[in-house]
């Protein structure tokens, strides 16, 4: 295993060894990966078959969550949905967090007239709302996983900036980043050692918020059908097509919903615990 | 007459009581000033908080009595309480600045002071404040009562607080460090001004501090506190003649009083209670005929600081044509009071800001317009230890990766070498092997300036600039910190820059002394010539500002001989 591996293993495993009540949140988390990873595989019944003899029907034998609008089963779409969701939010996460953070940096410890250029031009995009900007651009790009993550992903961008270039500051103002550069320390290893794992805290929480608000733009989009394009389904898209039908099938609203509030709380849970686990003044000994 | 018996307050914690302060008995009498000393965590805060009714919620009474005038404050309701306070009790923090509030006019703090114990009108509070204003000698009281808090000196702010003190004429006043937050020459103000003031107002005065030389100064009795109990009690005079216990002698002895003799360093607490005296390693003393190891020419640096309401910036020259030398195994004391440019002329030296005119030389080289890439290489000669020793440690980082850090930036040796080295260091300067995986904190300060000391000499440097390196400490442990630095200097033949504010600590660790004083060198000379006989009238001022413990004049002599 490579280094940064074993790193993030062994991590992972002091976090649920750390807090007993942990366990179960990265059960939950874990059982939602397993589910991403493998859904298709798990779905009792195509996903795709229309019935029009069992429209919005409550949960039966034959469909243990009910069927949607066309008659399909609840429980195999929502095994199916969940993997665009979440490669969305992951990779629109991950792009939001290695952006935000290299231009945070970059604004704070860089040189001034850089600072306040990508200061500025993240108030701009800041001042625009996420679900217009991100209309736009699929609007005129095209709809699928692939462009939402990269709109989503570049949608949030600012926000890492914003809580990235404010750690840094508060940083980059103590004794020990002087003392690096007095050392002779190159800018990189400043950078790697110095600031980052010390701006660690603030970005580990905003990318659980990113993630989950990742999922409710994509739902959002989705719902407005400029996400994942149906018959492809998604959480996000169920719960759009869903609302519809709130007086005929209550619970074809609710298994998305739920499923979509329960992965938002494990994902917020372990990123709290992993924040105070990742800082060694807040870790208990 | 503030009497406080068999006093002990515990914290909660996971695991029960832990004892914080432990059956502590004393009385004030009114126009009496009681000093509380001891050093950071021996409980003397909490017992003033205990006084006042403000514990923290996780501590709680578990013994004796806080009587004032035979009422017992512990049993109060904390309604009754909180209009003693102010009227009858009241404080004087540590930090003047931060403890007015920054959005109100000095004045109006002072007058709702007043407003909020004593039945009259704003007006006639108005004119009590300007009378209280003059009384604590604030220069020009009536711009005070209009200027914001950061508008004045912290001396000025910390008079305001005094003000607002006595205002109410309490009959007991806590005072909290009051003055570790000035310069001494203002120190010596407030203190003169706080004693005096208190022969008129009668209150009974505790003093808390961990400056020895402010009790001896100020208090007509002392008290010593260690661990949460009370180990000595005596009238000042008799505390320094005649110290009883072995904390106290210990914490007498750490305290720096005239030069550093030959061999002898600062005692401790540990060796006082052994009954020994610390031994330092001779050193070669340093040869003022060889070239210098560090010569600065003409330095000047200026700041724009923006005018506020006043169109246009000004300037201010932080450092002003400065010159210095610095001799190879010399120790250069470079004291002044904050503000004056000491820390960015250490800054200058360092390179981390650029100067803008003059000449650094260092062993005869040019380093003054040096690329940040040609600078690489004299950094391994020119180490700094840093004022804070919270803040200049990177708290993600272990012990072994914080003192191997120059090491890897400079990529000495391999892996293994650099591990061994560290654990050399590491020992070096008394920290246990097991120390090398923690993180800082974990430690003390004390053994986390021993940290940045040790990182400081991972590379062998010939000069260490040490920027007020040990004003954050305890007196003990800034003793240990002295005597270690005062070993690794004979051993590896360092030279230091020593700047602080402590004319004592100076004196005892310097060959040669500059002094500055905004932002110019007004005075340099041998140590022993500038304490004896100071030609420039601010060295003159400086000196006398200085808190003196009785019999320490015969004890220096005595040391020098």
């Amino acid at each position: 295993m490579t280094r940064p591996m074993r790193g993030i293993v062994h991590t992972l495993r002091d976090l649920a060894r750390s807090r007993p009540a942990i366990r179960l949140w990265m059960g939950v988390l874990a059982l939602i990966v397993l589910v991403a990873l493998f859904g298709p595989l798990m779905a009792p019944q195509d996903a795709f078959a229309i019935n029009p003899l069992a429209v919005l029907q409550g949960p039966s034998a034959a469909h243990p969550l009910g069927t949607d609008e066309f008659g399909r089963d609840l429980l195999s779409r929502l095994l199916i949905g969940i993997r665009p969701t979440m490669l969305v939010a992951l990779g629109a996460t991950a792009i939001a967090a290695a952006g935000g953070t290299t231009l945070g940096i970059f604004a704070a410890y860089g040189p001034n007239w850089l600072g306040t250029t990508i200061m500025r031009g993240v108030d701009v995009m800041l001042s625009f709302p996420p679900i217009l900007l991100a209309l736009l651009a699929v609007g005129f790009w095209k709809s699928g996983v692939s462009s939402l993550i990269i709109v989503i992903g570049i949608l949030y961008i600012p926000h890492f900036a914003r809580v990235a270039q404010a750690a840094t500051l508060q940083v980059v103002r103590q004794e020990f980043i002087e003392a690096e550069h007095s050392m002779g320390a190159p800018y990189r290893r400043v950078v790697a050692t110095g600031i980052l794992p010390n701006i660690l805290s603030p970005l580990v929480v905003q990318a659980t918020l990113t993630l989950a608000a990742a999922i409710l733009l994509e739902s959002g989009l989705s719902f407005l059908g400029l996400g994942i394009v149906p018959p492809e389904p998604s959480w996000g898209q169920m719960i759009g097509t869903a609302r519809g039908y709130l007086g005929q099938n209550p619970l074809y609203v609710l298994w998305p919903s739920a499923c979509l509030a329960l992965t938002v709380l494990a994902i917020n849970i372990i990123g709290d615990a992993l924040r105070d686990h990742l800082d060694p003044r807040l870790r208990q000994v | 007459m503030l009497k406080i018996e068999g006093l002990s307050i515990a914290f909660r914690t996971a695991e029960g009581l832990r004892p914080a302060v432990t059956d502590m008995s004393f009385e004030i009498a009114p126009g009496e000033i009681l000093g509380l000393v001891g050093e950071s965590g021996s409980g003397k805060t909490l017992m003033s908080l205990a006084v006042m009714g403000l514990l923290p919620p996780n501590a709680v009474v578990t013994a004796g009595r806080v009587l004032d005038q035979g009422t017992d404050l512990l049993g109060l309701p904390p309604e009754a309480l909180r209009r003693r306070r102010g009227a009858e009790i009241s404080m004087i923090f540590q930090d003047p600045i931060a403890s007015l509030d920054p959005l109100y006019r000095c004045g109006d703090q002072v007058i709702e002071a007043i407003l909020l114990h004593e039945p009259i009108g704003r007006r006639a509070a108005r004119a009590r404040a300007l009378e209280l204003f003059e009384r604590v000698r604030l220069p020009d009281p009536a711009r005070a009562m209009r200027a914001y808090p950061h508008e004045l000196s912290g001396g000025q702010c910390q008079r305001v607080m005094i003000a607002m003190a006595i205002v109410c004429r309490p009959r007991i006043i806590i005072a909290d460090e009051p003055t570790t937050a000035l310069d001494v020459t203002v120190q010596r103000q407030v203190l003169d001004l706080l004693r005096e003031l208190n022969r008129e107002v009668g209150a009974a005065i505790l003093l808390i501090t961990h400056d020895l030389g402010v009790i001896a100064q100020t208090a007509d009795r002392v008290a010593v506190m260690y661990q949460g109990r009370m180990v000595e009690e005596a009238r000042t005079a008799d505390l320094f003649a005649r110290p009883q216990q072995p904390y106290t002698r210990g914490l007498i002895g750490a305290m720096p009083q005239g030069r550093q003799a030959p061999g002898q360093g600062l005692t401790t607490v540990a060796a006082a209670a052994a009954g020994t005296t610390r031994a330092i390693a001779l050193r070669t003393p340093p040869d003022p005929s060889a070239p210098p190891l560090l010569e600065i020419r003409d330095l000047d640096k200026s700041y724009r600081v923006p005018g506020g309401l006043v169109p246009g910036a000004r300037t201010v020259r932080a450092v002003d044509g400065v010159s210095l030398s610095i001799w190879p195994r010399e120790t250069l004391g470079l004291v002044g009071e904050s503000g004056c440019g000491k820390t960015t002329l250490s800054r200058l030296i360092m390179r981390l800001s650029e100067p803008d005119s003059g000449q650094m030389l260092f062993a005869g080289r040019d380093i003054t317009h040096l690329s940040p890439k040609a600078m690489v290489p004299l950094r391994r000669e020119i180490s700094m230890v840093f004022q804070n020793p919270y803040g200049s440690l990177n708290p993600r980082q272990t012990v072994e990766e914080l003192v191997g850090a120059p090491l890897i930036i400079h990529g000495e040796g391999d892996a293994a070498s650099r591990q061994a080295r560290v654990a050399r260091l590491v020992e070096h300067v008394g920290l246990p092997r097991a120390a090398l995986s923690r993180y800082p904190h974990e430690f003390s300060g004390g053994q986390r300036q021993r940290i940045v000391i040790a990182r400081a000499l991972a590379l062998n440097p010939r000069l260490v600039i040490c920027d007020e390196a040990v004003s954050a400490l305890d007196l003990s442990v800034q003793a240990q910190v002295l005597n270690l630095l005062a070993d690794l200097q004979a051993e590896h033949d360092l030279a230091y820059l020593f700047i602080s504010h402590d004319l004592s600590v100076v004196e005892h660790v310097s060959d040669r002394i500059a002094v500055m004083q905004k932002g110019r060198i007004v005075e340099t000379g041998p140590a022993e010539a500038i304490f004896a006989a100071p030609r420039d009238p601010y060295t003159r001022a400086l000196l006398s500002a200085v808190p003196r413990i009785p019999g320490q004049s015969a004890r220096s002599e005595e040391t020098a001989r």
